[in-house]
């Protein structure tokens, strides 16, 4: 196996995965709208009082970024599991590690980046500063793969079960709690006025983490469901 | 060297294990019985009254023994979860399916428990802090294995993908622990901790009695239900269709 045949599967992987995406653009879409729709609900629940809606603008946001996540992580797997793809790439000779990492890298550039570059707009609506907009991006831009990291374990259990979305919630969220909290608090951290970095740094570590243990529990996951 | 004379892999296998953990059932039934009665009695009428909280504060010989439980049993089916994947030994599956709905009834009752003293000691049923939080999530973990179980219909599957999810969810603890202990000292200090109040000798012994209480009731209750398991999964099993199980 030389790392040239790796890296062109990678490739065809991401793109193959972008197109297919490209073709059922609405399914994208509907996940970005679920946010939004999710984000501006709070205002109408707890009132238009601006101080209220600067405080909680970080946790809204997260919450709603873990939700429209998690509604899109069926995606991941799911069609390749039922036209046998899937079972075509467990297969291959490449490392399996390495398709599963193109697939989350491909779910999550489809749908995740979309929410964090609508995000800054939703913030705005909060009220929130500039400076908070930045670092809530930044927050969101190291937080989001590891829910993608994270929800493939998910996903890849959950192939081809009764009611797959709701047990994929159940599994998911309370393991996406800990990129809730340092995110969240990264952006808390600017709007009190204090160091966002320790915040970030532990996303960082999140994310490095679950770089290198995710996509070996979801290919061990994968190989249970598809056998 | 002598060899040993019990050969312990014998009762890896479901159709040796069958009689033996019906064995063993009444004398933990039993052990489980008379230690309650011992332990309720020493917290209820030997154990003083605590200076600041009065009677309230006896909550804590259920609660901390089922918050522990909780706790020791997740590592514990994650264990026996890992063994039946890693070696493919059926016995240790079950037996982690058998420990999950015993270590989410603890953490639930300590999670009760738990607020029912807050109200007396703190004056709300619920404050966020991190061990209560934590420990919320510990059954959110434990809900998922047996719901993820539960929904496939495969057994080797369902074997194996619980032992997916409970390894990762073992992992997870620590990460989740730490985190939220962070958060919490973001959010609010802890108004008051459990382990402020000095303890007598008898309220110590009377918690550790009931500690081991909950011990051998949890293995009785495991034992009692992996016989079950194992009666439903090897109903096809030759051993069982020749000699209906006693």
């Amino acid at each position: 196996m030389n790392s040239s045949s790796m890296i062109s599967m990678f490739r065809w992987i991401v793109w193959r995965d972008l197109l297919l995406a490209w073709r059922r653009r609405t399914d994208v879409l509907a996940t970005l709208f679920f946010f939004i729709i999710v984000v501006s609900l709070f205002p109408l629940g707890v009132g238009p009082e601006p101080r209220l809606l600067r405080t909680i603008a970080p946790g809204v946001v997260w919450v709603a970024a873990l939700l429209a996540s998690m509604l899109a992580l069926g995606r991941t797997f799911g069609n390749d599991y039922q036209d046998g793809t899937l079972e075509q790439l467990l297969l291959t000779p490449q490392p399996l590690y390495l398709i599963v990492l193109a697939k989350v890298m491909a779910q999550w550039l489809v749908s995740e980046v979309p929410l964090v570059l609508v995000a800054p707009l939703l913030g705005l609506q909060f009220g929130l500063s500039q400076n908070t907009l930045w670092i809530m991006t930044v927050s969101l831009l190291l937080g989001t793969p590891v829910l993608s990291l994270i929800g493939s374990i998910g996903a890849a259990l959950t192939l081809g079960l009764r009611a797959a979305n709701v047990l994929v919630a159940l599994l998911v969220l309370p393991l996406y709690i800990p990129v809730l909290i340092f995110g969240t608090g990264a952006i808390e951290a600017t709007v009190s006025a204090t160091d966002p970095q320790p915040y970030l740094l532990l996303l960082g570590a999140t994310l490095v983490l679950a770089l290198a243990f995710a996509p070996w529990a979801t290919s061990a996951a994968l190989r249970v469901s598809v056998e | 060297m002598s060899k040993s004379r019990v050969n312990w892999y014998k009762y890896a296998a479901p159709v040796n294990f069958y009689p033996l953990a019906g064995k063993m059932l009444p004398w933990f039934t039993g052990l489980t019985i008379i230690l309650f009665a011992i332990g309720l009695y020493v917290s209820f009428f030997v154990a003083p009254v605590d200076f600041q909280q009065g009677n309230s504060y006896r909550i804590i010989f259920i609660h901390v023994p089922a918050a522990w439980m909780g706790m020791f049993l997740y590592v514990l089916m994650a264990i026996y979860a890992g063994i039946g994947w890693a070696f493919n030994a059926r016995l240790a599956s079950m037996m982690a399916t058998a420990i999950a709905p015993t270590g989410a009834i603890f953490t639930f009752i300590s999670l009760v428990t738990g607020s029912l003293w807050g109200r007396p000691a703190w004056g709300v049923y619920w404050v966020w802090d991190a061990r209560m939080t934590s420990t919320l999530i510990l059954m959110f973990l434990y809900i998922g294995f047996i719901s993820l179980q539960s929904s496939i219909d495969d057994t080797r599957r369902a074997d194996r993908a619980g032992a997916v999810l409970a390894l990762v969810g073992v992992i997870n603890v620590p990460i989740i622990y730490f985190s939220v202990q962070w958060w919490n000292t973001l959010h609010q200090g802890a108004t008051l901790t459990a382990r402020s109040f000095k303890m007598a000798p008898s309220m110590l012994s009377a918690m550790l009695i009931l500690m081991g209480a909950c011990w051998m009731y949890s293995i009785a209750v495991v034992l009692a239900r992996v016989r079950l398991i194992i009666l439903e999964r090897e109903r096809e099993a030759p051993w069982l269709v020749e000699s209906p199980a006693s």
